[in-house]
């Protein structure tokens, strides 16, 4: 038995020839070479990464959850050294508070088997903020790896009239300390080189200590457990030490870990905790403490305060940006900006997209003999996704404000306004922009929904978020508004403001049902940190989006194909030889009348003909068959079978039930999307039913549109959500109670409406 | 002179003041101890936002949100 472990938590004290006896020294070097990035959340990791990395990062989530990891090689290395760098989600603290501390705690602990033990671990360090990093960052330092500390963020603790000594602060903390500015690219080729040797010459263990003087009762338990904790794992390279700390202070650490202990110690930590609390020893508490008075200390001893900036930039910035009345002007500025962007910006690109899936299909078309291989190609394939990839632009311009607003610090600003409002249902302020991007489109919404850090709270704002109107069913409404108020711009733009206020209004009391039932929890604690400001890097907020936008089209994309494929064969099936027969004489008929140039009339003719034999046959395909079969459940909401086609065919993407509409009542389709919405509105108004009253009237039409506010007719969205769930449980959830929502109030709608005498 | 004990919601924008206890139940404690909410610690009370919750406090340098209701249960003396 190691004999000096009651001096391994006098402070940071070397332990002179003894410091080894912690860890075991055939520590496993990995041979490809892993180096782990960690630190606080904004002190600049991701910057350092995308620095040290550079473009060849690989995203994806860690196994059976869904924290993003992301991992590159180090680049400008010599020949021959294969380094890789893992980057961890920010940490406050190795006592985990979400998901993504755990994961980062669990690498850190070698506890995931998917990630090899690191050669090196990089603690990055924000110079501006040292305290409050260097908590976390001595608890890693504790753990025995080996360890750099990147104290970055070194110009604004200058700005800030700080001016820290790296040496000292090495001396102090007993690993390499290497001054950074990571946005500036300044201080890196140090720290390669470093992580080059250390890896290649293996830098040695980190002598164990802790950072934090304890009562000597305390220090004795910890000395203890530290043993038990010792025999029962042989093959351990994390300091037993500070993992006793850490299982003995933190509540939730045993039940975070489980399996992970035996019973033999979690009854000895029982125990331990009542003998401390009866010697009146808060074991919550002391260890933070003396944590904390550690660090004070240092951190007096490494500062000169030049004395300058009593009051940083971010606070004069601040007193604007969250003053009551010019805070909520500012706020309500840059979301305005945020939609006036989108909506007209990204409309250049969808319509490029649209023409290119177009003239990609015609190409397609003409490249394959006409038969069920063009058709699924070009019907299914090409325009099926060409419909929903057409949102791109405006699903990547998000991404990027989104990455605007979280690296400039204003994500956390906008959080601190509307978190009033949101607590009001049960909620975090981190929930509301999540929520007001799903007006565009709710996927970047839910995507982003991964700040939030409690999962029940995070996964409230998934479930509700689709019910705000999105950019997709912009074209729905504007169809059926057209067929109703053709002339009323006032009668108009009410109806269309009353959609978005349904949506907003029923997201809100559905979250607020959902925090008080199915996912009961109180509103989570405001803990939040509002970040300095800072200049964003284009490099990192086009990359941002672009991992983003990536991982969406990985995510969404086989679905996306599978649904369409799916929907293309109910439009497709089953063949009825007898229309094709029946038109291909009329056209051959037709055809035969022409003389040797055919006249514009004529040519109108014959497409008019195809036009009617592909409504033909929808009307008769399966999905005609299943709006059919439909009807009885629909008919109570207004809606015939014609409507019921297209409920299933927008199944895709909300936007296609106007096409779908315009194929099954014959309306030739045109590039003026204006006057195409005109034709197929004033084709609606026409249909009547065998009554002579019309099919569409006032309340028939809304009550379609109340349906189109409330249902998740996205293929996008469910698949995103089951990505981010990581189960098929919640998008079913999701979409079977939106689809009762929307029957039921679509319902409501119609039969209340018909009560009260209208339509 | 320090003044009287208060809940930290209750002090001038802009005082600072010391801790001098923290109410929160010992289950939601930690975080707060972590962020560096101690006893004896120097606290500054920036703002509240505009609908008068959350409330933006300075401590160790470094700006941190609470809700009202949880900087109530955070007492401090002022300096
Ligand atoms: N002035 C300055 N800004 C920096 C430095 N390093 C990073 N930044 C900026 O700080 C902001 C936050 O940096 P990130 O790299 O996103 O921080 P992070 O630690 O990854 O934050 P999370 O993603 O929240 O964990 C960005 O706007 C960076 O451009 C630096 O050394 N000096």
């Amino acid at each position: 038995m190691e004999p000096n472990n009651n001096t391994g938590i006098q402070g940071a004290n070397k332990m002179p020839g003894t410091g080894t006896s912690d860890i075991p020294q055939s520590a496993v070097r990995n041979p490809q070479s892993f180096v782990v990035l960690t630190g606080n959340p904004n002190s600049g990791k991701t910057t350092l990464f995308n620095a040290l990395t550079g473009l060849r990062a690989r995203v994806g989530n860690y196994a059976g959850v869904t924290v993003e990891r992301k991992e590159g090689k180090l680049r400008g290395t010599p020949e021959g050294t294969d380094i890789t760098i893992l980057d961890l989600p920010g940490t406050y603290s190795l006592s985990p508070q979400s998901l993504d501390e755990q994961v980062a705690r669990d690498v850190l602990f070698q506890r995931l088997p998917e990630v090899p033990a690191p050669a090196l671990v990089v603690v990055v360090v924000d110079a501006s903020n040292l305290e409050r990093n260097l908590y976390f960052a001595t608890q890693v330092i504790e753990l025995g790896h080996p360890t750099f500390v990147a104290l970055n963020m070194m110009d604004v603790a200058e700005q800030n009239g700080h001016l820290i000594d790296t040496d000292d602060l090495a001396k102090a903390l007993g690993v390499p300390v290497f001054p950074l500015v990571a946005s500036a690219s300044q201080g890196l080729d140090e720290l390669r080189r470093a992580i080059v040797q250390s890896v290649k010459g293996g830098t040695k263990r980190v002598l164990p200590r802790l950072f934090c003087e304890l009562p000597e009762g305390f220090g004795r338990e910890i000395d203890t457990l530290a043993q038990s904790l010792k025999k029962s794992f042989n093959q351990r390279q994390t300091s037993a030490h500070a993992e006793a700390l850490l299982v003995l202070c933190d509540e939730k650490f045993l039940l975070g870990s489980a399996g992970y202990y035996s019973d033999e110690i979690k009854n000895a930590v029982a125990e331990t905790r009542k003998r401390l609390e009866a010697a009146g020893v808060d074991w919550r508490s002391a260890s933070i403490e003396a944590r904390y008075a550690r660090i004070s200390a240092m951190q007096q001893a490494v500062t000169t305060d030049s004395g300058a900036g009593q009051e940083t930039f971010s606070d004069r910035v601040d007193r604007i940006v969250t003053h009551k009345f010019w805070g909520m002007v500012v706020f309500i500025g840059i979301m305005a900006l945020m939609f006036l962007t989108i909506f007209t910006v990204a409309k250049w690109p969808m319509d490029w997209m649209q023409s290119a899936v177009t003239w990609f299909g015609d190409k397609v078309g003409a490249m394959i003999p006409p038969g069920d291989l063009q058709s699924l190609l070009v019907k299914g394939v090409i325009q099926g996704v060409g419909a929903v990839v057409v949102f791109l632009p405006q699903i990547c311009l998000l991404f990027l404000f989104i990455g605007l607003l979280e690296d400039t610090g204003y994500m956390a600003r906008a959080a601190f306004l509307m978190d009033r409002l949101m607590s009001k249902v049960g909620l975090h302020g981190k929930s509301f922009i999540p929520m007001l991007s799903s007006f565009a489109c709710a996927i970047p919404g839910i995507m982003a929904t991964r700040t939030i850090e409690t999962p029940k709270d995070r996964l409230v704002t998934i479930l509700v978020a689709p019910l705000m109107s999105c950019s997709a069913r912009l074209p729905v409404y504007a169809l059926l508004i057209a067929s109703v108020f053709p002339h009323r711009a006032v009668m108009a733009s009410i109806t269309m403001l009353s959609m978005y206020l349904l949506g907003i209004v029923v997201a809100l009391l559905m979250a607020w049902l959902f925090k008080k039932t199915l996912l009961k929890g109180g509103t989570p604690m405001l803990v939040m940190e509002l970040p300095p400001y800072k200049r964003p890097l284009v490099k990192t907020v086009m990359r941002h989006m672009w991992d983003r936008s990536k991982l969406f089209l990985q995510r969404a994309g086989t679905v996306i194909l599978g649904i369409c494929i799916i929907l293309w064969f109910l439009a497709t099936y089953p063949k009825h030889p007898e229309i094709s027969q029946k038109f291909a004489t009329e056209k051959a008929s037709l055809e035969k009348s022409f003389g040797e140039k055919p006249t514009e009339e004529q040519k109108a003719q014959l497409s008019s003909l195809e036009i009617q034999e592909s409504g033909e046959k929808l009307r008769q395909s399966f999905a005609g068959k299943m709006g059919r079969g439909l009807e009885p459940f629909i008919a109570p909401l207004g809606f015939d079978w014609k409507m019921g086609i297209g409920i299933i065919s927008s199944f895709a993407a909300r936007e296609v039930f106007v096409s779908t509409m315009s194929t099954v009542y014959n309306v030739a389709d045109s590039d003026d999307k204006e006057a195409h919405t005109k034709a197929l509105a004033q084709v609606l108004r026409e249909q009547k039913k065998p009554d002579g009253t019309p099919v569409y009237t006032t309340l028939t039409s809304i009550s379609l549109m109340v349906f189109y506010v409330l249902a998740l007719q996205c293929v996008s969205t469910v698949a995103v959500v089951r990505r981010e769930t990581n189960s098929w449980k919640w998008p079913v959830f999701q979409w079977v109670y939106m689809g009762v929502l929307a029957w039921v109030l679509a319902f409501v709608t119609y039969q209340g409406g018909r009560l009260l005498g209208l339509g | 002179m320090p003044g009287p004990v208060q809940p930290l919601s209750s002090l001038p924008l802009g005082a600072a003041a010391t801790i001098t206890e923290i109410k929160v139940p010992p289950e939601h404690r930690g975080r707060l101890l972590e962020m560096g909410l101690l006893t004896g610690t120097t606290v500054q009370l920036v703002r509240f936002a505009p609908m008068g919750d959350p409330v933006e406090i300075k401590v160790r340098g470094y700006n941190l949100t609470l809700r009202r209701n949880e900087a109530e249960l955070i007492m401090v003396q002022p300096k």
